[in-house]
């Protein structure tokens, strides 16, 4: 088992021709995850690269291959739009990829999709991958932009709303000969579909999940509510870790969630509860894969 | 993005947003105008700079106080005088303080309560929260702190938008019963503002009664989502390049994403999670980083090129390091970029690079071939601990 996706889960790319979507769809295909189609407004009944069929909307692409997890790559201004044509659509998994989409736009997506049967991934996120058994972990469900080959199979959950972080743990776990059952980018926006605590619940449920690493930023409080809720309920061991403890408050790093507002969102006050609530914090991003397997007795 | 004062008023009454008559001026004799153009007897003068503490701030000529109230044009025309193209420092400019190039020149009300009212986007419930309090003019972080009972929040349903219920809350919480209809007008403009013009945050400290029962925002704070500017042509226009940080703006230009601190190591670093992470080991390690720097997943070698001019163009830099998790990204173009950027700013201080991902033994092999001292390191606490004793 591994959360969310499988080998098995068939894909749709919105946005498929466009210069980005079209590259990590490439990717994805040769990592050997089931892309079964693409939408494109205006390219209906073409195929990519001669073999993923295109079509005009969601809902079509839905019913004739069946898809069940949509990957959203189209521009920042009609992201947005896209998020909720694949919810009408009625696709379980919806991961947006795209960086830049207004806040104000957020706010009203999540007030949609309230009630709907779709879970939103991201926005602004690199993806989720459940790694494949082959080598270099190939056959395995890419959805994004992570590179495939740092993963290997195993029964490490990873979540965090770093992209590149997301890789220095997968690759630190991957060298020390541990694999990962699913690795979940939830993006670094302020306003997101999934929730540390979301992942964190579906790892904690998950047989093929031993053991999990929770990986946080500067603002918000998400890591913190998913802390508290892993000490009363999480029998998984967690290593964590908290970037940004040299930002200064009240600059934007980066992401547009990364910024420092009160006293709870610095890095310092994650850590002390992380800690708190039983996580193994690690001291630095170089260490966060021994730092679980030193928790986990390995 | 922030704005400068002058600028807030004029998007108050754009939106019908009630607040003091007022008006900039970029030279003494055009405050002295403007100040006889409000036909009113008191008026204040102040100096528009993106800094708080104006009031108890001193120019570097000598002159005291970033806000002057007056009681003619003329008077207004001469502390403008003394205002324009001086240096203005605050408690929040550092000693370098902020040269003013604009004063606004508004009517000076008199006040009978303040009040707090504020908009933002509540990551929480993902909804705009406005936040309301008896406590104008203080910190709303102290009050929130010691009075909490002070402070009356409301969420507001972004698809259904404010109602009038949540208004009459507000109304009664701020005790403002005798003035519903201008704060009704007031709050219902301002939430209009705050969605119209995609703002992250609205923060009016104080909003005021007045001894004549008007009510106003006197004092705004705005904050824009970046993300949004693009369909807001008019506010990107009132960026104010010379409030910014000159390294920030040229990054910005090669869509790279730079904020300058106080150490001396550079860092240059691809993804913003991993950009913070290599602040925060550096620091871990005894080291001191002199910025945040984010190149993004794709970054060419142009942009690789532009980042080392951007570094070194700060000069408390002893050194650089370069972290790359190439995921998808070819770890040869990036050591390209770096070898092509070093040889052309004839780099002269300690560079230690740490690569990883995708093409890495070829990346490595450019490095070591390029005959410049680039120390190489073996993940990031070993790349840490080399630049830190290379500074030290």
């Amino acid at each position: 088992m591994s959360i969310l996706i499988d080998e098995n889960t068939k894909v749709l790319i919105q946005g498929i021709t466009g210069s980005f979507g079209a590259r990590h769809t490439k990717l994805s295909l040769e990592y050997g995850t089931k892309v079964v189609g693409g939408v494109t407004p205006g390219k209906g009944g073409q195929k990519f690269e001669d073999i993923v069929p295109i079509f005009d909307t969601v809902s079509e692409a839905v019913q004739e291959t069946g898809a069940t997890a949509s990957a959203i790559f189209v521009p920042p201004a009609f992201a947005a739009d896209a998020i909720l044509e694949a919810a009408d659509a009625g696709v379980d998994l919806i991961v947006c990829i795209t960086e830049g989409i207004p806040v104000m736009d957020m706010m009203r997506v999540k007030a949609m999709l309230a009630g709907s049967k779709s879970r939103l991934v991201g926005p602004n996120c690199p993806g989720l991958v459940t790694p494949g058994r082959g080598e270099k972990s190939h056959g395995g469900c890419r959805i994004g932009i992570a590179p495939g080959y740092i993963h290997k199979r195993g029964n490490v959950g990873v979540v965090s709303r770093s992209g590149t972080l997301t890789y220095e743990a997968v690759w630190q776990l991957t060298q020390l000969g541990y694999g990962q059952s699913t690795c979940v980018g939830i993006g670094g926006d302020p306003i997101n579909g999934t929730s540390h605590l979301d992942v964190l619940q579906m790892f904690n449920e998950d047989p093929e999940t031993e053991a999990i690493i929770l990986i946080g930023e500067i603002g918000g409080n998400a890591e913190v509510e998913a802390a508290r809720w892993a000490k009363e309920n999480c029998k998984k061991p967690i290593a964590g870790f908290i970037a940004g403890a040299t930002a200064p408050p009240g600059r934007r790093m980066g992401h547009a969630g990364a910024i420092v507002g009160g006293e709870e969102d610095t890095a310092q006050a994650k850590k002390r509860i992380l800690a708190e609530c039983g996580i193994a914090v690690a001291e630095t991003p170089g260490v966060m894969a021994r730092t679980l397997l030193n928790a986990w007795g390995k | 993005m922030n704005i400068h004062e002058y600028q807030a008023k004029e998007l108050f009454d754009r939106f019908g947003v009630p607040s003091p008559k007022g008006a900039a001026a970029s030279s003494a004799k055009e405050a002295g105008e403007a100040a006889a153009a409000l036909g009113v007897k008191n008026l204040v003068v102040k100096a528009q700079v993106h800094a708080g503490g104006r009031g108890k701030g001193v120019f570097k000529n000598g002159f005291k106080g970033g806000v002057h109230l007056v009681d003619s044009a003329q008077k207004a025309e001469e502390i403008a005088g003394k205002m324009l193209g001086e240096v203005l420092v605050t408690k929040q400019t550092g000693d370098e303080g902020r040269l003013v190039r604009k004063v606004m020149v508004a009517e000076s009300v008199e006040i009978s309560r303040e009040l707090y009212l504020a908009i933002l986007v509540d990551r929480q419930t993902s909804k705009p929260v406005i936040i309301v309090s008896t406590e104008g003019g203080m910190d709303i972080e102290e009050v929130a702190e010691r009075t909490p009972e002070k402070i009356l929040r409301e969420y507001v349903n972004p698809l259904g938008g404010l109602q009038a219920y949540q208004v009459r809350k507000m109304c009664k919480k701020l005790d403002l019963q005798a003035h519903a209809k201008q704060f009704s007008q007031l709050i219902n403009a301002l939430y209009k503002l705050f969605n119209a013009l995609d703002c992250s945050m609205v923060e009016i400290n104080p909003l005021v009664v007045t001894t004549d029962n008007q009510v106003y925002a006197l004092d705004a704070k705005f904050n824009f989502d970046d993300n949004a500017l693009y369909r807001h042509p008019e506010i990107s226009a009132m960026r104010d390049h010379d409030e910014e940080d000159p390294r920030e703006v040229a990054a910005a230009a090669h869509e790279l994403n730079y904020i300058g601190l106080n150490g001396n190591i550079a860092c240059l670093v691809n993804g913003a999670g991993l950009a913070m992470a290599t602040m925060d080991i550096i620091k871990h390690h005894g080291g001191d980083p002199a910025n945040f720097l984010d190149v993004g997943g794709g970054a060419s070698k142009d942009q690789v090129t532009a980042a080392f001019k951007i570094i070194l163009g700060d000069p408390n830099v002893r050194g650089i390091f370069i972290n790359i998790f190439g995921g998808i990204m070819d770890c040869n173009i990036v050591a390209e970029g770096v070898v092509a950027a070093a040889r052309e700013t004839g780099l002269s201080l300690p560079l230690v690079v740490r690569l990883e991902g995708n093409n890495v033994e070829a990346g490595k092999a450019t490095l070591a071939a390029s005959g410049l001292n680039i120390v190489s390191a073996d993940g990031m606490d070993d790349g840490a601990a080399k630049i830190v004793a290379a500074v030290a």
